[in-house]
């Protein structure tokens, strides 16, 4: 009788704690995110990516559609490689696609909007994207108004 | 006058060392035992019952508290900067890095480490342990392993339910009280948080703190001097030193995992 | 035939005071021998080290054949198989009920099916007058119940040897009366032999055959009780009558009174 009490009981706390876990990988975490694996990767060059990192997301229309995978520096091109990947059913990118790195809010994440352009080409597996517009740089945005307002 | 000063530190350095020897000796035989434990497994159980479900309660009444907390002041503190949106992250990230396991290790040596070291402090006040080897029991096989191997599983499905309850006890506040969207307090959290990086490591640290708080309630339990006061002096130890160890073991982990040292 | 505990030039050191310093002796198989002795002299310790539980500084103790202290892991518990000890406390495992303590050298050395473990504890168990306390928890059992508990215990593996650690102390008349008994059957009726530690005279003298009295870590008087009862020495008859002053002094050695009295004036 108690025997079989502390064994339901720590069958429920062991299967309390397998929800637990569950929760935190299906609903906490990316892992849901991880089946991004299965998109395509295209490339992009940034003057400055600011605080672009690797994961951060990837969106049109405020719509996520896939995240970074890479940011490396180039030394040929004096300028960062950011590799993202997208998920396969967004696969109607026309070539001319502009990629920006906006911040959410203020001082919040940066990111990647991509804006299609209007070509009948899209964008495939390996592909780059030539138009990017670099991360605003809050410093450097103050720094020109300074000068502005001192030289005027 | 100097002199003994300097023979008093070192007979206490000396001492430091023979006890941290005789714990890891203490900690092998444990290790030893364990195939032949598992083949008990009813004692397992009856132990993950009383360090694991039995630990329940404070667990998951501290882990909502906590998340509300952490809602809250979080809330507070995003509002400023117009990123209350990011409530989800900041409170997933804080609980599932740092406050689930180490707030999940502290309650543990307080609720159910004290309680062990006392058990077993008493079992040897009693001769129970003694009275186990003249019947050619082994008392580490018999009493030790089980107890260890029942903390080695509990902890971490504690700090598992820990996170998991802090985590909806900050939505409770943020999405229920504070008005903050619901999709964004998840999707938010789930564009940030790393099911290896971050769930993965929280729950490395989990494991981590098992062993230190089990292994130390064991040790203080097993090696208390048989008396009403050695047994109080034990207990006390357990909890002081498994926080300590669990707070220090915490920044070690911490910058392995997470820092650039 | 060779006697079952052989102790050879014995010592024995706990922090700085000498528990024994040489000692010798011999247990002979189907006897009840008895160590008798003024409190602290170490007579618990003297089974301890029969167990193999403490090792001896200098000297042997050979149990059964084997020298207890020079053995692996392995033949100390086929040693120790072979014998019950009976702790002054009972020792009764708190978290098992009457039953299962008793049961529970059977279920840990044993792969008796249910059943059989059933009838070998009901009939230990009836041999001390506990059946029907079974189901009872260690917590709920009085002092006396406890030690016949723990005595069903030491037994239910049917041993050759059983050491009592003071099995008379603290217990009122009747129960002292239905140990001294129990253990005289037990040792008839199963053949065994049987270790006493106790300093309580009458009980001791009235079931022992042989007994040995240490003191001051060495054994000062030995022989069967008639013996020992005629002995002319002073030391012994202070003991066995239990005068409070006599070759052992009422008081701890101290200074002379009138002086220290002085101190400070």
């Amino acid at each position: 009788m108690t025997t079989r009490f502390i064994e339901i009981m720590v069958g429920l706390f062991v299967v309390l704690g397998f929800l637990a876990l569950f929760m935190l990988a299906m609903k906490v975490s990316n892992l849901s995110r991880l089946t991004d694996n299965d998109g395509y990767e295209v490339t992009a060059y940034f003057e400055n990516i600011g605080g672009l990192k690797v994961r951060s997301p990837v969106t049109v229309s405020g719509v996520r559609v896939g995240q970074i995978t890479s940011i490396v520096y180039d030394a040929d091109r004096y300028e960062a490689r950011v590799v993202m990947r997208i998920q396969e059913e967004h696969n109607y990118f026309p070539i001319d696609t502009t990629a920006s790195i906006y911040t959410a809010g203020l001082l919040g994440e940066q990111y990647i909007a991509l804006e299609p352009g209007a070509e009948d080409d899209v964008l495939t597996s390996g592909d780059t994207i030539e138009f990017t517009q670099s991360a605003l740089v809050l410093e450097e945005i103050i720094g020109k108004i300074v000068v502005k307002l001192t030289s005027g | 006058m100097i002199t003994s000063a300097l023979q008093n530190i070192g007979a206490r350095a000396l001492g430091v060392f023979e006890s941290f020897g005789s714990a890891s000796i203490f900690f092998a035989k444990i290790i030893a035992a364990v195939p032949r434990a598992l083949t008990r497994p009813r004692l397992i159980v009856k132990e993950i019952y009383s360090v694991g479900v039995l630990s329940l309660t404070i667990i998951v009444v501290s882990g909502l508290f906590v998340g509300m907390v952490l809602g809250l002041q979080g809330y507070v503190t995003l509002v400023d900067f117009g990123a209350e949106e990011s409530l989800g992250v900041v409170v997933a990230m804080t609980l599932v890095r740092e406050l689930g396991p180490v707030v999940t290790a502290l309650l543990f040596a307080g609720r159910a480490g004290s309680a062990l070291a006392a058990e077993i402090g008493l079992m040897k006040a009693t001769e129970q342990l003694s009275s186990m080897e003249m019947m050619a029991v082994d008392p580490i096989r018999r009493i030790i392993t089980p107890r260890f191997i029942g903390g080695f599983i509990s902890v971490p499905l504690l700090t598992a339910i820990f996170t998991a309850v802090g985590i909806l006890g900050g939505r409770f506040v943020g999405v229920g009280m504070l008005g903050i969207d619901e999709g964004s307090y998840w999707s938010q959290m789930q564009a940030n948080v790393d099911l290896i990086d971050d769930v993965a490591n929280g729950m490395i640290k989990g494991v981590v703190f098992a062993v230190a708080c089990v292994w130390i309630a064991l040790y203080k339990g097993y090696s208390a001097i048989p008396t009403a006061e050695g047994i109080s002096l034990a207990t006390t130890h357990t909890v002081v030193n498994s926080a300590l160890a669990v707070l220090g073991l915490d920044f070690v982990l911490t910058a392995l995992m997470f820092g650039d040292l | 035939m060779e006697p079952i505990v052989q102790i050879r030039d014995l010592h024995f050191t706990r922090g700085t005071r000498k528990i024994f310093n040489g000692i010798s002796l011999d247990i002979h198989a189907g006897q009840v021998t008895a160590f008798m002795g003024p409190s602290g002299t170490g007579k618990t310790t003297l089974l301890k080290l029969i167990g193999g539980q403490l090792r001896p500084e200098k000297g042997s103790v050979k149990v059964f054949g084997e020298y207890i202290h020079n053995v692996n892991q392995e033949t100390l518990y086929s040693v120790r198989k072979k014998m019950g000890m009976l702790f002054q406390s009972g020792a009764l495992l708190t978290d098992l009920n009457v039953f299962e303590n008793v049961a529970f050298p059977l279920r840990e050395h044993t792969q008796l099916p249910e059943q059989i473990i059933r009838d070998l504890v009901l009939l230990k168990l009836e041999s001390v007058g506990l059946r029907g306390a079974r189901k009872l928890m260690p917590s709920q059992l009085s002092g006396g119940m406890a030690r016949r508990v723990a005595l069903a215990r030491a037994i239910v593996l049917d041993p050759s040897m059983i050491m009592y650690d003071e099995p008379f102390t603290g217990l009122d008349p009747i129960t002292k009366g239905t140990i001294v008994t129990l253990i005289k059957e037990l040792n008839e009726s199963m053949g065994l032999t049987s270790v006493i530690v106790s300093h309580d005279v009458d009980e001791t003298l009235s079931i022992a055959d042989y007994i040995y009295v240490i003191s001051e870590g060495e054994i000062v008087e030995s022989g069967d009780p008639n013996n020992l009862s005629t002995s002319t020495s002073g030391w012994m008859q202070q003991f066995l009558k239990g005068l409070p002053d006599g070759p052992v002094p009422f008081h701890y050695p101290s200074e002379e009174f009138k002086s220290d009295l002085l101190v400070g004036r």
